[in-house]
């Protein structure tokens, strides 16, 4: 051996080898055993997680006919770096009948970040959606010739009736708030965007469904991960029973055609809102497909403002109407009685006149019944100055004045019904103390100032749901269920008491059943059945007063309460009321006898008269 | 008969067992990362797997073909080899399919067959070096002697490095410097050389990093601060001078603290103040020990002055002489770069794919990072990802441990040679596997920058393959005579 000075060297060249396998063992070892994060990492990089899309529920009215369900659409998928330099861009147009010009505008806003921000070359895009199956038939044979695109469905909905757009809502594609506030959305999702629609989300959507796929490096779809062993099916969505009788709604919205104003009619015993109606409306059948995004804009841009739900939205001084919720807050606090009398002038009566005439002093039932503004001033004026014997206390006042309020509240009135479904609501106004002391000084008004109130003016301001929710409240003779339109059972619980004595709504009814014998209502009458009233005429600084009934039928065991409002009709006796027997009629009865009157109201266009005289 | 049977019992079967397992574990990864869901069967020979079969087919009967010949060939035809393979290795930039492969001229194409020359320059390198150093008149006793054989190694490596721009294979012929080492190479000679990766890692990870007081960069001070701590640690070791040797330490400390005591009101460059310092103990240690005849010190002094050089040589050749590409890979190993799209996009992947391996592993044809095709080269030099991720660390840790066990095989092999040219050549096979292994998944793990070579019997491609087999049967068949001579 010539070199064996050096033999010991080869323990350090070993022990160089053995450190390096060491400190890649240590490295390995923290990588693949301890490190958690890369494994996420190869997870979202390899799995793709598409969506399974679940059927949405369908809708059904009262009566189990269907009105909403689902329909198969076609979308035209690309991707971009599939797509070869012999794709034959013409024959793709001819075959999904556009033109060249719009295809180049699909594909240029596809690149646009700012439209289209999921935009990728690997991914698939949308080039066009919501395709009816004629649309892509010729396209579909031919497919093969066309590599990066392919046809995807997707369902949209599809209604069954003309009617009840604004309770049915639609559906359409997320925004970035929604997906924002629900991690369940992704881009491209829909969901319903008013409505029951809207409401019952949660419930009609069902659940989507997972299909884990792997992709390549490229994003390019490889197949099916575990062969579809972890992948999760989508739920259906429920499907839901409305408390709607669509042929009921049908019969409201011939009713309004021509006039703008709602209709709200309500099973008083269970809330159920059996119809409710806006007009003008639209035929939901409209709200669908391609054509959705052009109607849509069409509505809104239409000056009558047909997407404004006027039976949850508009908001009016209940004027006469009120009279029923004043008589009942002053028995229940004793201010007046069966018997009390107040003297009336007629026209020259202050500080409020008297429309109609009628004998004097009147009592209550008379009062209702000819619908006396002096006797309801007078019991307003005396609720407010109870205990105070005219003093200027008007602290005193002010606490009579909440008092006030706080009843006429528990009818429902003045504020949203937050437990209900029904979407979207107003909550209308019935001013506070505050906002009184605010506008007049803490000391600066007495009963005088507010006396509007006494007659359902000024500031008071309800909508026809909060009006027909009133009305049920005296037919069911002191509370309400909350209305609502979804038929469960769990809905009928929501009981609100207004602490009025029963006995007290006996006899506010008997009133409402003498204006339609005797009073503002007694032109229009159904056989057999007795109906309680009271109309309401609603200035509006704007035009011709509003035109409103509320009423319920029959007196006893009632089954149908109502509220009609008519913009610009003027007196509630005109327009109104035959609107509300019609609908009461039909309800009771199943069939309209009066079908005369019902021909001179459907076709009938207040609108046009205002348009004529103005 | 007899000659026959004791010729095989003078086999290291033990290599030729570890060899076999590699093989097929390594063939079964490629298969993994090759293999894609329309396929039927791994053994289709369209298929990468397919191919590499026929490549470790033809590699066994090669390396039964070696164990067959005459082992004295080797020694007696080294040089020829040797020229011969320069020759071809130049050759080869004209025989290379135009425009190069991937920006590399290493190639020889002959239709869809490619063999890239430098996988076998590495063996006859080997060759050559053994047999120059093996010579019986041959003796390592100074730098000089280091001459030939650095020639030796520095021809090939240079001519691909330059003329086929292959760096990741030239840079392997930095392992023979383990074989000289062996043979009685100073191991200063080592020391510095991880000197020189050390000081080059700290001058450009933390050259833009400001120093807390004064101007300057950081890496440059902390260099020199360095080289300051070798040049003192020398010095007090060397000279026996107690008061002068303490006065040296005193005036280093008084020039910093004056420094210090200066950057109160002026701002100091202290890389200036750390470079002036380093220059002049170094002039101070030469000067004084030429007088004295201290060889010792005086080395140390100019090896401080070249690390200077060498410091701010590196600092400026990263930033005005390397092409952006090697410039990006460098800072990415160095954490200078954050890119998991961009550059790192490889090594990201590779890290994502063997960690998402775990304990155990996904399990054969699992691997979804594999599958995916989520990592480039993964067939070929990123191979170890797959391990990784199909069969976890008890695969990695397996492989690792194996190819341990070679390595350390083959060093026993090599120290158990009466022939000096079959014990040096030996060494070269060790340490040629050495670097493969260590540059290979140091580089998929992401603490080496990416340079492109295959880790042996694992990477997909026939020219590695054969290359491997060749140096390891050659070994083996040296080994077997060896043992014979013996008897």
């Amino acid at each position: 051996m010539i070199n064996d000075n050096f033999y010991k060297r080869q323990y350090v060249i070993s022990g160089m080898a053995i450190f390096v396998v060491i400190v890649y063992l240590v490295l390995l070892f923290n990588l693949q055993v301890i490190d958690q994060v890369t494994k996420g990492q190869a997870q979202g990089n390899a799995i793709t997680q598409q969506a399974i899309y679940p059927a949405r529920g369908l809708i059904y009215d009262r009566n189990d006919s269907l009105l909403v369900y689902n329909q198969p659409v076609y979308e035209v998928m690309m991707t971009m770096n599939e797509m070869q330099k012999d794709f034959d861009t013409l024959a793709f147009c001819r075959l999904l009948r556009i033109d060249k010009a719009m295809f180049d505008e699909r594909i240029l806003d596809l690149h646009d970040t700012r439209k289209n921000p999921g935009w990728s070359t690997y991914t698939q895009q949308v080039f066009m959606s919501q395709l009816k199956k004629e649309d892509i038939a010729q396209l579909q044979e031919e497919l093969y010739k066309f590599h990066g695109v392919e046809i995807r469905n997707r369902t949209i909905r599809n209604y069954n009736c003309h009617e009840a757009a604004h309770i049915l809502g639609s559906v359409g594609e997320v925004n970035w708030d929604d997906i924002k506030a629900d991690d369940y959305y992704k881009m491209g999702d829909y969901s319903g965007r008013d409505g029951i629609e809207r409401t019952y989300e949660r419930e009609l959507r069902g659940e989507k469904g997972i299909r884990k796929l792997l992709r390549d490096s490229k994003g390019k779809i490889q197949g099916r991960y575990k062969n579809g062993e972890d992948d999760v099916p989508a739920k259906a969505g429920k499907d839901l029973q409305l408390t709607i009788d669509i042929r009921l709604q049908q019969i409201a919205e011939q009713l309004l055609h021509g006039k703008i104003g709602s209709i709200v009619a309500i099973e008083p015993a269970t809330g159920e809102v059996l119809a409710l109606a806006s007009a003008p409306t639209w035929d939901p059948q409209i709200m669908v497909g391609k054509e959705r995004g052009k109607n849509y804009l069409h509505l809104l841009h239409d000056k009558s403002r047909p997407l404004f739900n006027r039976a949850t939205q508009a908001t009016y001084p209940p004027g006469s109407t009120f009279k029923t919720v004043q008589a009942l807050v002053c028995l229940d606090d004793h201010v007046i009685n069966q018997n009390t009398k107040y003297v009336c002038n007629g026209r020259a009566s202050t500080p409020i006149k008297c429309t109609h005439s009628h004998g004097s002093p009147v009592a209550l039932l008379g009062a209702i019944e000819q619908s006396c503004n002096p006797y309801f001033w007078n019991a307003f004026r005396d609720y407010l100055q109870k205990g105070n014997n005219g003093s200027k206390n008007s602290k005193k006042l002010h606490e009579r004045y909440s008092q006030w309020r706080d009843a006429v509240m528990h009818f429902g009135l003045g504020s949203r019904f937050d437990d209900s479904d029904i979407y979207p609501q107003k909550g209308g106004n019935i001013p506070s103390e505050e906002y009184y002391n605010k506008r007049y000084g803490a000391n600066g008004w007495i009963a005088l100032t507010i006396r509007s109130l006494s007659i359902g003016q000024g500031e008071i301001l309800v909508t026809p749901l909060q009006l027909a929710n009133q009305t049920a409240t005296i037919a069911n003779g002191g509370y309400y269920i909350t209305p609502h339109l979804n038929r469960n059972d769990s809905m009928k619980l929501r009981i609100h008491q207004t602490g009025i004595d029963r006995h007290y709504f006996e006899l506010v009814k008997e009133g409402m059943g003498r204006v339609m014998t005797n009073g503002t209502g007694r032109h229009y009458s159904i056989e057999g059945v007795e109906i309680c009233g009271k109309t309401g005429t609603a200035q509006n600084s704007h035009g011709k007063d509003h035109s409103i009934f509320i009423g319920f039928a029959p007196k006893e065991n009632p089954k149908i309460a109502i509220a009609v409002v008519v913009e610009n009709a003027g007196y509630g006796a005109t327009w109104a009321v035959p609107i509300a027997t019609l609908m009461m009629e039909y309800h009771l009865k199943g069939e309209i006898q009066h079908t005369d009157l019902f021909q001179r109201m459907s076709t009938s266009n207040t609108t046009q008269l205002n348009a004529k005289k103005e | 008969m007899q000659r026959r049977s004791s010729f095989i019992r003078n086999i290291d079967w033990w290599t030729i067992l570890l060899y076999i397992g590699l093989c097929t574990f390594g063939w079964m990864n490629i298969s993994g990362a090759s293999f894609s869901f329309d396929q039927t069967t791994v053994f289709d020979f369209g298929t990468l797997a397919g191919k590499q079969l026929v490549w470790i087919a033809s590699a066994l009967l090669l390396g039964g073909f070696i164990l067959l010949l005459d082992y004295k060939i080797y020694d007696t035809t080294a040089y020829f080899l040797y020229a011969g393979m320069i020759l071809l290795l130049l050759a080869t930039r004209f025989l290379s399919p135009p425009g190069g492969i991937k920006g590399s001229y290493s190639w020889i194409a002959l239709g869809s067959f490619r063999l890239q020359p430098a996988e076998f320059a590495k063996l006859t390198t080997a060759l050559a070096i053994a047999k120059y150093m093996g010579q019986y008149e041959y003796r390592l006793r100074s730098w000089r002697d280091l001459l030939i054989p650095l020639a030796i190694i520095g021809i090939p490596a240079l001519i691909i490095m330059i003329w086929e721009k292959e760096t990741g294979s030239a840079l392997i012929f930095a392992c023979f410097l383990l074989v000289f080492y062996r043979q009685g190479m100073s191991g200063y000679v080592l020391l510095c050389g991880i000197a020189a990766i050390a000081l080059f890692i700290i001058a450009i990870k933390y050259d833009s990093t400001p120093l807390p007081l004064g101007t300057g960069s950081a890496g440059l001070f902390i260099c020199m601060l360095l080289i300051l701590c070798i040049g003192l640690f020398f010095l007090l070791q060397e000279n026996k001078h107690y008061i002068e040797k303490w006065s040296v330490v005193g005036s280093i400390v008084l020039i910093f603290g004056i420094s210090l005591l200066v950057n109160i009101w002026i701002p100091v460059n202290f890389n200036w103040i750390s470079i002036a310092t380093v220059i002049l103990f170094s002039i101070y240690l030469i000067v004084t020990n030429l007088y004295k005849r201290n060889p010792a010190l005086i080395m140390v002094g100019l090896f401080m002055l070249l690390s200077v050089a060498y410091t701010n040589g590196c600092k400026y050749a990263f930033n005005h002489v390397l092409q952006p590409h090697q410039r990006s890979r460098i800072e990415l190993i160095l954490g200078l770069r954050d890119e998991p799209h961009g550059v790192g996009y490889n090594v990201n992947q590779a890290r994502i794919a063997i960690g998402s391996g775990g304990l155990f592993g996904k399990g054969y044809h699992q691997g979804t990072q594999t599958q995916m095709k989520f990592v480039p080269e993964q067939a070929t030099d990123f191979i170890f990802s797959t391990v990784g991720e199909e069969w976890g660390f008890i695969g990695t840790a397996g492989v690792l441990l194996a190819f341990l066990a070679l390595i350390l095989r083959l060093i026993r092999i090599a120290e158990r040679q009466k022939d000096n040219f079959a014990r040096i050549y030996g060494y070269s096979v060790a340490s040629i596997f050495l670097f493969h292994l260590t540059i290979n998944i140091g580089m998929v793990l992401g603490v080496l920058p990416v340079i492109g070579i295959p880790l042996p019997f694992f990477s997909y491609g026939g020219s590695s393959l054969w290359g491997f087999t060749l140096l390891l049967f050659i070994l083996l068949r040296l080994d077997a005579a060896g043992a014979e001579k013996m008897r």
